[in-house]
């Protein structure tokens, strides 16, 4: 008799099994999903991702966008945006847009992963563009902090401020802070320029300078605060509030305290 | 007694030398005021020390130089990076030096303390008149410490040659650049050359910890000095005259509490330095002029200048090959020139108006003087609503309103608010004067019902107590016009009341000394309430001022008049 | 008070409260009532006292004798900021020069409530003895914790503020409950002398002035007099001659950058030069400095450029090859890509921000807003000149670089500016 046969009446045999058959499973999904993740290679699209990105496009797009993803009065042209334009938008959850406003907020994903991937799959079948960029493109630890920062400030600081904390733009838009975004959808915003932020290609700002500048706004924003609380580390304005209403006051009810006259018992 | 001995001893030697017994009697005898108000000054006085203090801890390690390093310091982000040796100081101290971070934080917070104690003092200076004779030299004094303090904070915290600061001196040399005919003199002697040279820090680190440091501490000497040579005024009250100061003597009571209040100072200083970041410059990063962050401001003291600059149109002219920036020197010059020039002038400009040329010991109560009351609270909205427009890109952001449409509010607020609130201002004023009248005449409710015979129920009230008293009389009575009121046919009016002048003048005396006065003595204030209430039925408020109705009542010393009608009270 | 209306004279200081409107006057209403009688009869304004005479003896010389009762301190219904009623006392004898006089005691030797007083003290001395350990606190921290990582430098901040924070409220509270509950409560007053000196002090000063002015013949010799006055001109003018060396001489050079023919642009941060073909994504900008001039900040400071892709038909153009409002000059331009001034002309900060659906270039310091595809015309904000367009071409190896400098005055305006 082998040795399992001898278990097999073991009280703890039916959960050995079912435990064996969920590790097994478990492992081989993982195995079999692992190339499909959000930042797969853009080489990995087949026709049943495109497919179903189409089916979702027409679903939850193209009342918008267009039934060809043609553009229309109250949506662009998505023909030649590329893979990268539509994981960023839909990552973020920027799309499916709420309603038309001057800009469009990250909100709560709408999609899995997966469905993500099949729309970006889609739109890149469609009409070509920049596609997803891969785990390394974005990859922060390949980034120099310092040249990032330099590039940040010159480049980038004029709408979402020195650290990525956002800024005003025009006409109720802004640039957002920068505190969430993933280093796969920073790099795919300066890819893309979405909505009102231009555009920088990868030859103008090469994959490498891109890196550096992930490098310095995810790093910079987990930067503890050696001096205390940031208040909120838009620079001078939250100080100002601050020693008026927080010094400034707290001096003033010392002042109180100290002038007051107090009778025979505490008052 | 170990204490004689020691007076005997230590004190005998120093009086020997300096014969300073009576005089140290009459400095610790001293009599100083209470009221919370007057430690306002002491705020001032006790963030500067700190200055001093932690500013001396800085130059320790503060290398004044815009000569070009690579850092290879603690900050481990920035290393290899290239930076002027100021800014790579600036890193040092923060992460090299124990308790440097501490310090400047300290040293930024007592900056930003003392600017906005500055501002509040002045407010209350002016609020309870306390500028008057004998004290407008004080006044000035202090005028020119809040234009010290101002460019001293600005020096300051441009010497670490940060990002954000840098683009500062920017604008100060683009400022500096547009003024008609010396401008760009000016700017190249300031910079020692083009924008921005190296020269810019080393200047301003020599002015920023000697020069007006000096300065700063002369007047201030000299301000501290002549209050106590002419004594602090005091709030009215029951026992408080023209002629006496009531509180506590200075030994050992003043400087008890002078004392803990400095340590109060130093506290809040130091919690804010351990609690709330300032001027990470770490983030911004060293300076280069290609690079620019939204939301960027000054310290918040510099906040109206800022927005000075963003509230103003597009306005230059070109005139036989010369530029007239107007959109540049216009806001640089004029908000902060009309303020402080008014401030200045506005001691003597109001006893010219009032001829009021007595010495004042007691404070003013502010409703008690709506008009002058009323200018303040426009004056402090015109800087509020510069203030703000210096910061809209940050309210754009944080509140979603769009950004050009702060800038319209401004532009129109900055009219229309200070308007606004000089009306409102002092209707708020003559109604608590009204209110005031109101206690005196009728007296304080006690909550006691009684019914009368006829079956009408009243309340009872009772005479306001003696020191509420003395505060709710504590009114000026100014007479209705200035001398001559009127001037009969063939009299020549003295010099400061001839022609257009003394037209203006009489005119903006009605005005400046417009104010309730206090209830006359016809039967009003026994506490029963006779329904005759000075609240305007016939809209009368202010009868007592026109030269009709003057009928020679000063003399009853309320100006009320109480001619064809007794139920006119003005 | 100053209800006289004498012509010609104005309002005088007569030495009774100004806040005594009606004191004195007919005291047929019961609020005046309150002024002339009370308890106190020296501690509300001078009654009856008029003309100038406040050295203080009348008022206070009755209470400085002991037959005023002093007021209990500790009287209830305090107001904050309003001190209680005071006894009036002299500070100074009254003529300033009598022989010394035994100063009456004046502050009592403990506080009123030995039980409270007690327990005061219990508390001022824990405030005290907790901020010595706050304090030696503050030097245990500063040696054992170090700094030189982020995070060292915080904790040592936390811990070192923490410490001197307690040190100096404790010792600020310990202070004040000292003042206030173990100091007996009292209230003094002290008399006001006139500011101005009298009139002998006056005349003698006058006098002595007046005679040293005589014996200096100051005002009887004009020629030493005037003399004197011009020899101080050259010396008080003299410092502002010795500035003269802070800087040079403007000159010309506010009228030029380095830009010239044939320099490449560079791309700020990375220094490489950069081909149409490479710059080729509509809404696409970047900062560009000079070939040669990356490191220098006084060139940059003026010769900071922005390069900005457009579609074909965006861009207005003019055929002329000089600066036409609202136009872009299209000899200047290389396959719709534009070079503006990075430089505002409002007051010189890098106006960085762009907008690529408006088109709009916003300088973030104040606002002034450039349209891009008009010739960079200003459309909101305190700027009042266009940015000026940088005249670009392409090199033999495809690089884009300037063909001359900018045609007008980068950067903000100033007075030689025409």
């Amino acid at each position: 008799m082998s040795w399992i046969t001898a278990r097999r009446r073991h009280p703890a045999a039916g959960y050995a099994i079912v435990a064996f058959v969920l590790v097994l499973i478990g492992v081989g999904y993982a195995v079999v999903t692992s190339g499909s993740a959000t930042a797969a290679a853009p080489a990995a699209a087949n026709s049943a991702q495109i497919a179903e990105g189409h089916s979702l496009f027409e679903e939850n797009c193209s009342s918008c966008h267009g039934i060809f993803a043609q553009g229309s009065a109250e949506a662009p042209s998505l023909i030649g945006v590329g893979g990268a334009a539509v994981d960023f938008q839909v990552s973020t959850g920027r799309m499916p847009a709420a309603e038309l406003g001057a800009e469009q907020p990250r909100k709560p994903v709408k999609f899995t992963p997966s469905q993500i991937a099949a729309l970006a799959a889609f739109i890149q079948d469609l009409g070509g563009g920049p596609p997803i960029p891969t785990a390394a493109q974005v990859n922060p630890n390949a980034g120099n902090y310092g040249l990032g920062q330099q590039l940040f400030v010159a480049d980038c600081a004029a709408c979402h401020n020195f650290v990525g904390a956002g800024g005003a733009l025009t006409y109720g838009k802004y640039a957002p802070s920068l505190t969430e975004a993933t280093p796969t959808q920073i790099y795919e915003a300066m890819l893309t320029g979405p909505e009102a932020m231009p555009v920088f290609n990868d030859l103008t700002v090469t994959p490498q300078e891109k890196r550096d500048i992930i490098a310095y706004v995810t790093q910079v924003r987990t930067q503890p605060n050696p001096g205390g609380f940031s208040l909120g580390r838009v620079g001078p304005v939250t100080e100002g509030l601050v020693a008026f209403l927080g010094l400034l006051l707290f001096m003033v009810l010392a002042a109180m305290w100290i002038t007051a006259k107090h009778g025979k018992a505490h008052e | 007694m170990s204490v004689d001995r020691a007076l005997e001893g230590v004190g005998g030697w120093l009086d020997d030398r300096f014969h300073g017994a009576r005089g140290f009697r009459v400095f610790m005898r001293k009599i100083f005021p209470d009221h919370w108000s007057f430690l306002l000054g002491e705020i001032i006085l006790y963030s500067f020390v700190i200055l001093l203090l932690t500013g001396t801890f800085l130059t320790l390690w503060f290398q004044p130089s815009m000569t070009e390093v690579t850092y290879h310091g603690s900050y481990t982000p920035l290393d290899g990076v290239r930076m002027s040796q100021a800014y790579a100081s600036t890193l040092h101290i923060s992460f090299d030096v124990r308790g440097g971070l501490l310090i400047r934080q300290i040293h930024h917070w007592a900056a930003d303390l003392f600017m906005a104690a500055i501002f509040a003092h002045m407010i209350r200076i002016f609020f309870t008149a306390s500028y008057r004779k004998p004290r407008e030299v004080n006044w000035l004094i202090g005028i020119i410490l809040l234009t010290l303090g101002l460019i001293e904070g600005l020096f300051g915290y441009s010497l670490p040659d940060d990002l954000l600061s840098g683009a500062g001196l920017r604008i100060l040399e683009g400022v500096t650049q547009s003024i008609p005919i010396v401008g760009t003199y000016l700017a190249f002697f300031l910079f020692g050359g083009a924008f921005p040279g190296n020269q810019i820090i080393p200047r301003l680190y020599i002015l920023h910890v000697l020069v007006i440091p000096g300065l700063l501490l002369a007047l201030v000497t000299a301000h501290l000095f002549i209050m106590f040579h002419q004594k602090h005024t005091q709030m009215p009250a029951k026992g408080h005259t023209n002629e006496n100061v009531v509180g506590q003597p200075m030994y050992p009571y003043f400087m008890a509490k002078t004392g803990a209040f400095f340590f109060f100072t130093f506290a809040v200083l130091a919690l804010a330095a351990t609690f709330a970041q300032v001027n990470p410059i770490w983030l911004y990063g060293p300076y280069n002029p290609v690079a620019m962050s939204a939301g960027s401001q000054p310290d918040f003291y510099m906040g109206a200048l800022e927005g000075s600059l963003r509230i103003m149109p597009a306005w230059q002219w070109v005139f036989f090959g010369h530029t007239f920036a107007f959109n540049v020197f216009v806001p640089a010059l004029l908000p902060l020139g009309l303020v402080f020039g008014l401030a200045a002038l506005w001691p003597f400009l109001e006893q010219w108006i009032t001829g009021d040329r007595r010495e004042h010991h007691i404070n003013d109560r502010p409703r008690n003087a709506p008009t002058r009351t009323a200018i303040g609270i426009a004056v402090i909205t015109f800087w509020g609503v510069l203030w703000a427009e210096g910061a809209n890109d940050v309210i754009a952001d944080h509140f979603d309103v769009p950004l050009y449409t702060i800038t319209w509010i401004a532009r129109i607020g900055i009219f229309v608010g200070p308007a606004i609130a000089y009306i409102v201002t002092k209707r708020i004023c003559l109604g608590l004067q009204r209110k005031d009248n109101h206690l005196l005449e009728h007296g304080v409710e006690t909550g006691i019902i009684r019914q009368m015979p006829g079956g009408e129920f009243i309340e009872e009230t009772r005479p306001v107590d003696e020191e509420a008293l003395a505060v709710l009389t504590a009114r000026h009575n100014f007479p209705p016009a200035l001398p001559p009121g009127d001037t009969a046919a063939g009299e020549v009016p003295p010099t400061g009341m001839r022609g257009t002048v003394g037209k203006v003048r009489q005119r903006l005396y009605r005005v400046v000394t417009e104010s309730l006065p206090l209830p006359g003595p016809n039967g009003h204030g026994n506490g029963h309430g006779n329904g005759h209430a000075i609240e305007g039925e016939d809209g009368h408020e202010r009868a007592a001022l026109g030269p009709g109705e003057a009928t020679g009542h000063g003399a009853t010393g309320t100006g009320s008049t109480h001619g064809d009608t007794g139920d006119e009270h003005s | 008070m100053s209800n006289t209306n004498s012509p010609g004279s104005d309002p005088e200081f007569t030495g009774s409260s100004s806040g005594s409107a009606a004191q004195g006057e007919s005291g047929d209403t019961a609020w005046q009532e309150y002024l002339t009688g009370g308890e106190h009869g020296a501690g509300v304004s001078g009654t009856g006292v008029s003309g100038a005479d406040v050295s203080g003896g009348s008022v206070s010389g009755a209470s400085a004798s002991g037959d005023v009762e002093p007021e209990i301190p500790g009287t209830p219904r305090r107001v904050i900021g309003t001190p209680p009623p005071a006894v009036a006392r002299t500070m100074l004898p009254a003529s300033g020069h009598d022989g010394p006089q035994p100063p009456a005691r004046e502050l009592p030797a403990g506080p009123e409530d030995p039980v409270h007083a007690k327990r005061a003290e219990r508390v001022v001395a824990a405030c005290f003895l907790l901020s010595m350990l706050a304090g030696f606190g503050f030097l245990v921290a500063y040696s054992l914790i170090g700094v030189g990582t982020i995070e060292k430098v915080h904790h040592s901040n936390l811990a070192l503020g923490l410490c001197l924070s307690l040190m100096m409220l404790l010792l600020a509270v310990g202070a004040t409950i000292w003042v206030r509950h173990l100091m007996p409560n009292v209230e003094l007053t002290e008399q006001r002398h006139p500011l101005a000196s009298d009139r002998q002090d006056r005349e003698a000063f006058k006098e002595t002035f007046t005679e040293g002015a005589e014996a200096s013949q100051f005002v009887k010799r004009p020629l030493v007099r005037r003399s004197l006055i011009a020899a101080t001109v050259p010396l008080a003018i003299a410092p502002l001659f010795l500035l003269r060396d802070l800087g040079p001489l403007p000159g010309t050079s506010l009228d030029y950058t380095v830009w010239r023919k044939g320099l490449r642009l560079l791309i700020y941060g990375t220094n490489r030069p950069i081909t149409p073909a490479e710059f080729s994504s509509p809404g696409s900008i970047i900062s560009v400095v000079p070939e040669g001039y990356q490191d220098d900040f006084d060139a940059l400071a003026k010769a900071a450029v922005v390069i900005i892709k457009f579609r074909p038909g965006q861009l207005q153009f003019t055929s002329e090859n000089h600066a036409v409002p609202n136009k872009v000059v299209q000899n200047w331009t290389v396959d719709n890509i534009v070079a503006y001034s990075k430089i505002c002309t409002h007051v010189g900060c890098p106006a960085a921000l762009y907008e690529q659906t408006t088109h709009y270039i916003l300088c973030p310091c104040h606002q002034s807003t450039f349209l891009a595809t008009e010739g960079a015309r200003v459309i909101f904000g305190p700027a009042t000149r266009p940015l000026p367009q940088l005249p670009m071409g392409v090199d033999a190896q495809g690089y884009l670089i300037a063909t001359g400098d900018f045609q007008e005055p980068v950067g903000p305006s100033f007075w030689e500016r025409s």
